[in-house]
């Protein structure tokens, strides 16, 4: 996470390498190894993409996605990371639900897909409880993790200075995970993001993972090739926004050190 | 003397290491002790003892009035600026005015004015103890529990934060236990010097140093204590016979 200074010419590389990608593109398009119909050319996307605009589906689709991953990762924040502090506190509830959690964790969240379906339907909610499966684990596990690294010399210090338990929980707990837990909604933010697109493929009727599996099954690849470069630019927007929580002059600490 | 601290006939145990014996210190209130020993041999949990963080096995703790510990390094929180950091230690004063007044008042006598508002991370380590002192030493305290504070840090260092410790203690005195390996830091800082044997614990012998602060570290009677404590820890031989 340093921060390192880069010349403007540097800066400039990654448009460069976009540039470059896109004239391969452009190339193995025109020389024709596949039919346009299994290798759409850059510019048959860019029509697409207005086409997808100007129809009004696009923006929906976005919405939608944007409203189940936020809602299930929201969730899964909500109640992961005060169970993640409980766990940290409580030996014997950590001792007893631990592998429970471990088993969670290290099951794919696609697995649910079915009963997703047979449960909640199509729509969003399906989609909102393959999320929240896909946050809550690693959520629970990364707050435990950063509760029980805090230096005992913190708790010794409030206790010096008269801290109550709220006072203890809201102003040495809760700053003290702070950075382990920013960085953990990074990661998380990035599977829930993942996990949508599938979701919404099978239990889905809108939304970019349906829109994926609609263009393909209407043989529209151009279609499909838009709603995978939205997906991949959105995953990039919402970790830089969450990346955004990392300049906060009270967290700056857990990253410099 | 009420306000002091005292240990009478204390024993400690953890499990089957016999930590501390029969031990009995008394200090005066506004007194200065430092308490030094080999390593290992229990001077911090005299502190935590104290603090009150450990119980004793046997035998009484008297400790009366407010305590604050400071530690050898990263006691700060980090989360906290300077000023915040400071600011625990108002806690208690509730008109706005009066502790923005004390925090300001603090900043200077620590001589970090300016850096109210930066991170403990953006300090340098003197600095970072420095507002340790700054904060166990605002608002109204009795009792200093000093835990290896200046250990972390260079010699010079050290001997420029000795001086500030001085200084501040005569704007603000308190009763001080300072724990420290470093035997000069004793001799030129405290009133009275306790050295501990092995473990078990007992107080081996203790030293009155009846000199004002601040004190040179090549004052020669701080030398002479330093000479006295090394010998009483076996780590230099009594040479008074050959010098005299």
């Amino acid at each position: 996470m340093r921060e390192e200074t880069l010349s403007p010419q540097t800066r400039l590389l990654p448009l460069l390498v976009l540039l470059a990608a896109l004239g391969l593109w452009a190339a193995l398009s025109l020389l024709r190894f596949f039919p346009e119909s299994l290798f759409p050319s850059p510019l048959s996307v860019a029509r697409g993409f207005l086409e997808e605009v100007r129809s009004g589906r696009l923006f929906n689709d976005v919405i939608a996605s944007l409203f189940r991953v936020t809602t299930g990762f929201l969730l899964a924040v909500a109640l992961g990371t005060p169970l993640g502090l409980w766990l940290g506190h409580q030996a014997r509830a950590r001792a007893a639900l631990l592998p429970a959690i471990n088993f969670f964790r290290n099951l794919s969240p696609l697995a649910w897909i079915p009963f997703a379906i047979l449960w909640f339907g199509i729509g969003d909610v399906p989609a909102i409880f393959l999320i929240f499966m896909a946050a809550f684990f690693p959520i629970v596990l990364a707050t435990m993790a950063a509760y029980s690294s805090i230096p005992s010399v913190y708790f010794r210090v409030a206790e010096n200075y008269g801290y109550g338990s709220r006072a203890l929980l809201l102003e040495v707990t809760l700053p003290a995970i702070m950075p382990q837990v920013i960085t953990s909604l990074r990661v998380t933010a990035g599977l829930a993001w993942l996990v949508v697109v599938a979701a919404e493929m099978i239990a889905g009727r809108d939304g970019l993972g349906f829109a994926i599996w609609d263009a393909r099954n209407g043989l529209r690849m151009d279609l499909l090739v838009v709603g995978m470069i939205v997906i991949g630019i959105i995953g990039v927007v919402i970790d830089r926004l969450l990346v955004q929580l990392t300049r906060i002059p009270s967290v700056r600490w857990g990253y410099e050190r | 003397m009420t306000r002091g601290l005292s240990l009478e006939n204390v024993s400690l145990s953890f499990g089957a290491v016999e930590v501390l014996r029969d031990l009995s210190l008394e200090i005066g209130a506004g007194e200065f002790v430092a308490v030094v020993g080999p390593s290992g041999c229990g001077k911090t949990t005299l502190l935590n003892l104290f603090s009150g963080f450990v119980k004793p096995t046997a035998g009484r703790v008297r400790c009366e009035g407010q305590m604050r510990m400071v530690y050898q390094h990263d006691g700060l929180f980090p989360w906290r600026t300077v000023a915040e950091n400071i600011s625990m230690g108002l806690r208690n004063i509730t008109d706005d005015a009066e502790r923005a007044r004390q925090l300001k008042e603090m900043l200077a006598l620590i001589g970090l004015a300016g850096f109210g508002e930066h991170y403990p991370h953006q300090l340098s380590g003197g600095m970072r103890q420095r507002v340790e002192l700054a904060r166990a030493l605002a608002g109204e305290t009795d009792v200093l529990l000093l835990d290896e504070p200046f250990s972390a840090l260079d010699y010079l260092t050290r001997l420029r934060l000795r001086r500030e410790l001085s200084r501040l203690l005569r704007e603000r005195p308190r009763t001080v236990v300072l724990v420290t390996h470093d035997t000069e830091e004793a001799a030129q800082l405290a009133d009275r010097v306790v050295v501990l044997s092995d473990r078990p614990a007992r107080i081996r012998r203790e030293l009155t140093l009846d000199l004002e602060r601040p004190r040179d570290a090549t004052n020669s009677q701080v030398v002479e204590a330093v000479h006295r404590i090394l010998t009483e820890l076996g780590l230099e031989h009594d040479t008074e016979n050959v010098l005299v």
